[in-house]
């Protein structure tokens, strides 16, 4: 069975595939919600809340960690040959 | 020896013909999504994919002879087997173009050496769990890991930016996703074009003008990496467009989600050794993308019709490949091989031609999809 199919390689990436195909796209839309605070009922459309310092913050560190994950990918490829 | 010279030059120019099909054929895996959403403008577009694809192909430099190992006995290939594989190949991949279904170059190049190498040694000089280990396994499992990352990915962020204004999730989620695109085409460069680049070593050691062995010489690289860039710039707008618009109406949030698990699932899949089709994946991705948002739009008749395509892709490039070598073999020596290359040459400009008239331009690529790939009111909804 084995030979015929990679059982070990391919739940690694579906693991692998899961957390940075799945979950960088999560983290980025964490950061856009950070920055772009829902509107509270009552609000015009015009005055949308800005984002407050947290929320800064907060999509600064989801932006870092998405672009840390593509440097890690770039060192993936340089380092694959 | 002259004569062997000229085939040498011939399996050459061909195989960087392959390289160049590769590259216009599979602009659509890394691009669809950021075209149709007006992330990037197409040609920008293609051009930044090109770059990408063109440093990819020098960043990864170790060129496996990834066609031939593993798959056939490389003692039966000779540089007739290489010339007949890359027409079958080259053919299948102009076909499937100009319907404009996204099919696996790779599968089209393994199944071109495939038949041919048949036609010349016999169903005996084929390694049968090789090729279904390695490549129609795969084939077949691809398109399902992607799309339920890709779906997963799409609820998620779906779910996350529930309360975010359309304005600015467009704008923030259109910038993720050409980044996440330029993985895609970076990957793709590292991939594909060594593919290439491994075929033409193959004639080179088989012509016995490097040992058995070698690595891919400066020029070998180079060329090849022109050969997928110039490919990817100039844009297989009819994939692009089946795949961007046909298949599922994508908007930029499914955009970044898609090519997010096309990047990782292929470069994860890459750093375990087990290659998968850039041409699977992404259009995995881009289904499951449509599958994870309420309300998409999927067309399943033409995935279908993608994956009928699919499952013919290995044996009718099999088949012309086999044909190819007969018609080589047949007229013998040097002129036989003279012979498919024209006979290449001139279907190729015929597919050309066809596909000019009517055409799929950076200008119509976005029209409305009214059921073909040809867009049947050019100029409607461009403006936008």
């Amino acid at each position: 069975m084995n030979s015929w199919i990679n059982l070990d390689a391919l739940w690694k990436i579906m693991v692998v595939g899961l957390l940075a195909g799945a979950g960088l796209p999560a983290l980025f839309a964490v950061g856009v919600r950070a920055l772009n605070p829902p509107a509270r009922t009552g609000d015009d459309l015009a005055g949308r809340p800005a984002a407050g310092p947290l929320g800064y913050v907060v999509a600064g560190v989801c932006f870092a960690v998405v672009l840390a994950a593509i440097g890690w990918g770039i060192a993936v490829i340089v380092n694959h040959s | 020896m002259t004569g062997n010279d000229v085939v040498l030059a011939l399996v050459v120019v061909t195989a960087l013909g392959f390289d160049f099909t590769n590259g216009f054929h599979d602009t659509g895996n890394a691009m669809a999504t950021s075209i149709v959403t007006g992330a990037l403008p197409p040609r920008v577009a293609v051009a930044v994919s090109a770059v990408l694809n063109l440093v990819g192909a020098f960043l990864s430099t170790a060129v496996a002879a990834t066609i031939a190992s593993g798959l056939v006995n490389s003692g039966d290939v000779t540089l007739t087997v290489v010339m007949a594989g890359l027409v079958g190949s080259i053919l299948w991949n102009l076909t499937t173009w100009y319907l404009g279904i996204p099919s696996s170059s790779s599968h089209a190049l393994i199944g071109g050496v495939v038949g041919a190498t048949i036609a010349a040694a016999g169903a005996d000089a084929v390694k049968w769990q090789g090729l279904v280990a390695k490549v129609i396994v795969p084939a077949a499992l691809s398109p399902f890991i992607a799309g339920s990352v890709a779906a997963l990915g799409t609820v998620l962020v779906y779910r996350l930016t529930r309360g975010v204004a359309d304005r600015p999730r467009q704008h923030g989620f259109r910038i993720g996703q050409v980044g996440s695109a330029c993985m895609v085409s970076l990957a793709h460069g590292t991939n594909d074009a060594q593919k290439t680049m491994g075929v033409i070593t193959l004639a080179l050691i088989a012509n016995g003008t490097l040992q058995s062995g070698a690595s891919a010489p400066t020029w070998v690289i180079t060329a090849c990496a022109l050969a997928i860039a110039l490919g990817t710039y100039i844009g297989g707008w009819r994939v692009i467009r089946a795949l961007g618009k046909g298949l599922v109406e994508i908007e930029a949030p499914q955009g970044m989600a898609a090519e997010s698990a096309s990047a990782a699932v292929i470069l994860s899949s890459t750093d375990f050794g087990y290659s998968l089709s850039t041409t699977h994946v992404a259009t995995g991705s881009i289904l499951g993308t449509g599958v994870g948002k309420k309300g998409a739009v999927v067309r399943w008749h033409i995935a279908h019709r993608m994956v009928a395509a699919w499952l013919i892709t290995l044996p009718a490039s099999a088949v012309v490949g086999a044909l190819a070598y007969w018609v080589a073999n047949g007229i013998g020596g040097t002129i036989g091989v003279a012979v498919i290359f024209v006979v290449l040459v001139a279907a190729s400009v015929a597919f050309f031609v066809a596909s000019r008239r009517p055409a799929v331009t950076p200008e119509n690529v976005n029209a409305a999809w009214t059921g073909s790939v040809v867009p049947t009111t050019p100029r409607d909804e461009v403006a936008s």
